[in-house]
């Protein structure tokens, strides 16, 4: 129907992976710009670009379970240990001093860690799908606190606390994108790995969310007994929702740290289980573009108040002083939870619908 | 037999401190449904201002007095804090996602521990309890004189706690508001105040049990860590039952001095601190029995 873009005539129309034409035009641009990013930017912005990508990944995979299947999940964190580990267990040295099996190809350790990831998450999915609401998040809380210390004890695979051990090694058929070819950068490189990566796991996502599973994920959050009248499997459908979320943190935590290199196991705490919460909820839950958003925003906020300095004299840039740059960081990034939520529930995501309305509606304001 | 008997002791004492950190979550998950995040900068807060108002009045006083006065000011002003925390970011979302709230919670916590945090300093912080480590000799058992400090303590404040919400119209109103929010409504309770006075006391407790816990090695930038083993302490009795927080509590106390005694001796392969775990696997087994804890209500469904 030409010029009326909302008029579906039929069920897959509406359910197509890009259901209007302005969404097509505008996704196609947006990637455009973000692979000529490595051509303009400078390395440090590029690199921190491509955490923020990889932490979309790991943003997503909250999304398929808190977004869309509506069980919240304070446990992110220590899935995406889990897929850290295993990754950097099968590219490890096997002279190390750490675990190691000396397999660098990627295209083994990135579904490898998905996968060990996924059967955690379906281990502890008899538990989370007798409970609900708050109960769930607390026990998650658990998790991330129970995988700490395993991860902190273990010491042959995780180098100990303190000490860490050198990531999986991003090699692809022989290619290691880690280190400068000839015509591109480190971080130019990871840049486009990365992103390329993430569009991959943002289609699944979308595509998921769009399948008969995913429909189904979205009626157990609006309803779970309605839900179940309609012959959907409780039980299993969220063991599914758990697995796929727990995949796609695997994946991101196997991928985040070949951009840095080296861990350490204290990084698998709360505070990056809450970053990933922030990151779905600030972006917009059950929406892909948001959550890419959300996480976006949160990744480059730290470069942002690192530049406040400059601007206001009364912060320090110095860690022994007491207002400086790190204290600001985390005060903003606390503050920025609150003032979203309370004047914007539905996220970056609901800002751009009401922003589109605006326009659309022009000039009428209703 | 008399190092279990020590332990249990040891766990007790704890232990009352994580009842106190639990009522303080029952009591507000009972007014809002919400479950605060914000309790572990409550309890940091308190334990910070409890150090510094204590120096400023403890050359005036006798020993041990003075510290009680400071905790007892600690909690006035941490109930202010909450008052303001729950005015200004709680009270607009009355009626959203209980897990959006939660979330809210969450990012207030970070605020306000950066900035109790700075008024630390680097290493940790004296709290001005007069008897530090030292120990009594109790029946033929050494005690810590800070663990009988913290039973005799919270002893009082869960009798306090009951006699308000059992024979004052305050704690009238707050039973019933928690009951069945509407049917206060139209009985004349003001839900609002209700929910005021549910974070203004549990901020007061948060700050009573984190005066408590630094009392052995001072005010650090780890104590919050130990507001969220009331956590599991809240799931093992029931998210709704103020018994079941002071029961849980202690049961968590006295788990974890069971497994930092014998841990090392009968299983020293799970590693060092095992102990610091050991709530959140027992909150694990117990929810494998009893999805709502062990006095909690089981949530009815109507279809």
């Amino acid at each position: 129907m030409r010029g009326r873009p909302a008029f579906y005539e039929s069920y897959s129309q509406e359910l197509a992976l890009f259901n209007t034409r302005p969404k097509q035009v505008g996704v196609g641009v947006l990637v455009v710009i973000a692979v000529l990013m490595p051509f303009v930017l400078q390395d440090a912005l590029l690199r921190t670009l491509a955490i923020a990508f990889v932490f979309a990944i790991g943003a997503l995979g909250l999304n398929i379970v808190t977004g869309l299947a509506g069980q919240v999940s304070l446990g992110h964190a220590f899935f995406l240990g889990v897929g850290a580990y295993t990754a950097a267990a099968i590219s490890g040295d096997p002279e190390g001093r750490t675990i190691g099996f000396g397999i660098q190809e990627m295209w083994v350790w990135l579904p490898a860690a998905g996968i060990v990831a996924a059967i955690c998450g379906v281990i502890v999915a008899p538990l989370a799908t007798r409970l609900r609401g708050l109960y769930l998040a607390i026990v998650t809380l658990g998790l991330v606190f129970i995988g700490e210390h395993v991860f902190r004890e273990w010491s042959d695979l995780t180098g100990g606390a303190g000490v860490g051990r050198t990531a999986a090694e991003p090699v692809l058929f022989g290619f290691n994108f880690s280190e400068s070819s000839a015509s591109f950068s480190r971080d130019q490189q990871l840049y486009l790995l990365m992103f390329v990566l993430m569009l991959v796991f943002a289609l699944a996502a979308r595509n998921i969310a769009r399948s008969r599973v995913g429909r189904a994920f979205s009626a157990i959050r609006d309803r779970d007994m309605a839900a179940e009248m309609m012959s959907i499997d409780l039980p299993r459908t969220k063991t599914l929702a758990f697995a796929i979320s727990s995949f796609y943190a695997g994946c991101a935590g196997a991928l985040l740290y070949t951009i840095s290199g080296f861990f350490d196991p204290a990084s698998f705490n709360l505070l990056l289980s809450v970053q990933f919460i922030a990151m779905v909820l600030i972006g917009g839950a059950g929406t892909v573009g948001g959550v890419i958003a959300g996480a976006l925003f949160i990744s480059l906020l730290p470069t942002l108040t690192r530049e406040l300095p400059a601007y206001v004299p009364m912060i320090s840039s110095q860690v022994t002083q007491t207002p400086n740059v790190f204290q600001v960081e985390q005060i903003l990034y606390g503050l920025l939870i609150v003032v979203f939520l309370l004047f914007e529930p539905r996220g970056l995501f609901g800002i751009w619908v009401r922003l589109r309305t605006y326009w659309k509606s022009w000039p009428f304001s209703y | 037999m008399t190092d279990l008997l020590e332990a249990l002791l040891r766990g007790l004492g704890t232990g009352s401190v994580y009842a106190l950190l639990a009522l303080a979550f029952v009591i507000i998950y009972k007014a809002t449904r919400v479950i605060s995040f914000a309790q572990p900068a409550m309890m940091l807060t308190g334990a910070v201002a409890t150090s510094y108002i204590a120096p400023a009045i403890g050359f005036v006083l006798f020993t041990g007095l003075s510290f009680f006065i400071s905790v007892a000011l600690a909690a006035l002003a941490t109930a202010a804090l909450a008052l303001v925390v729950e005015r200004l970011a709680i009270r607009p979302m009355v009626g959203k996602e209980v897990f959006v709230v939660a979330i809210i919670t969450i990012g207030i916590d970070i605020a306000i521990r950066v900035v109790a945090n700075g008024f630390i300093g680097l290493g940790a912080r004296p709290i001005g309890f007069p008897w530090g480590l030292d120990r009594v000799e109790l029946l033929g058992l050494q005690v810590q004189i800070r663990h009988l400090v913290m039973m005799g303590t919270v002893a009082v404040v869960v009798a306090l706690l009951f006699l308000f919400f059992q024979k004052t119209r305050y704690g009238l109103a707050m039973r019933a508001a928690a009951f069945d929010q509407e049917a206060a409504m139209t009985q004349g309770v003001s839900v609002g105040g209700v929910f005021a006075m549910s974070w203004a006391m549990a901020g007061a407790l948060a700050a009573i049990a984190g005066s408590l816990l630094a009392t052995g090695a001072g005010v650090d930038r780890q104590l919050w860590l130990v507001a969220l083993a009331a956590l599991p302490a809240i799931i093992l009795g029931g998210l709704d039952s103020l018994e079941g927080a002071v029961v849980g509590g202690l049961a968590v106390g006295v788990v974890e001095a069971l497994v930092g005694t014998y841990q090392r001796e009968y299983a020293p392969w799970l590693g060092d601190n095992v102990a610091l775990v050991s709530p959140y696997v027992l909150m694990l087994l117990v929810l494998l029995a009893k999805p709502y804890g062990i006095f909690g209500t089981p949530e009815v469904r109507r279809v």
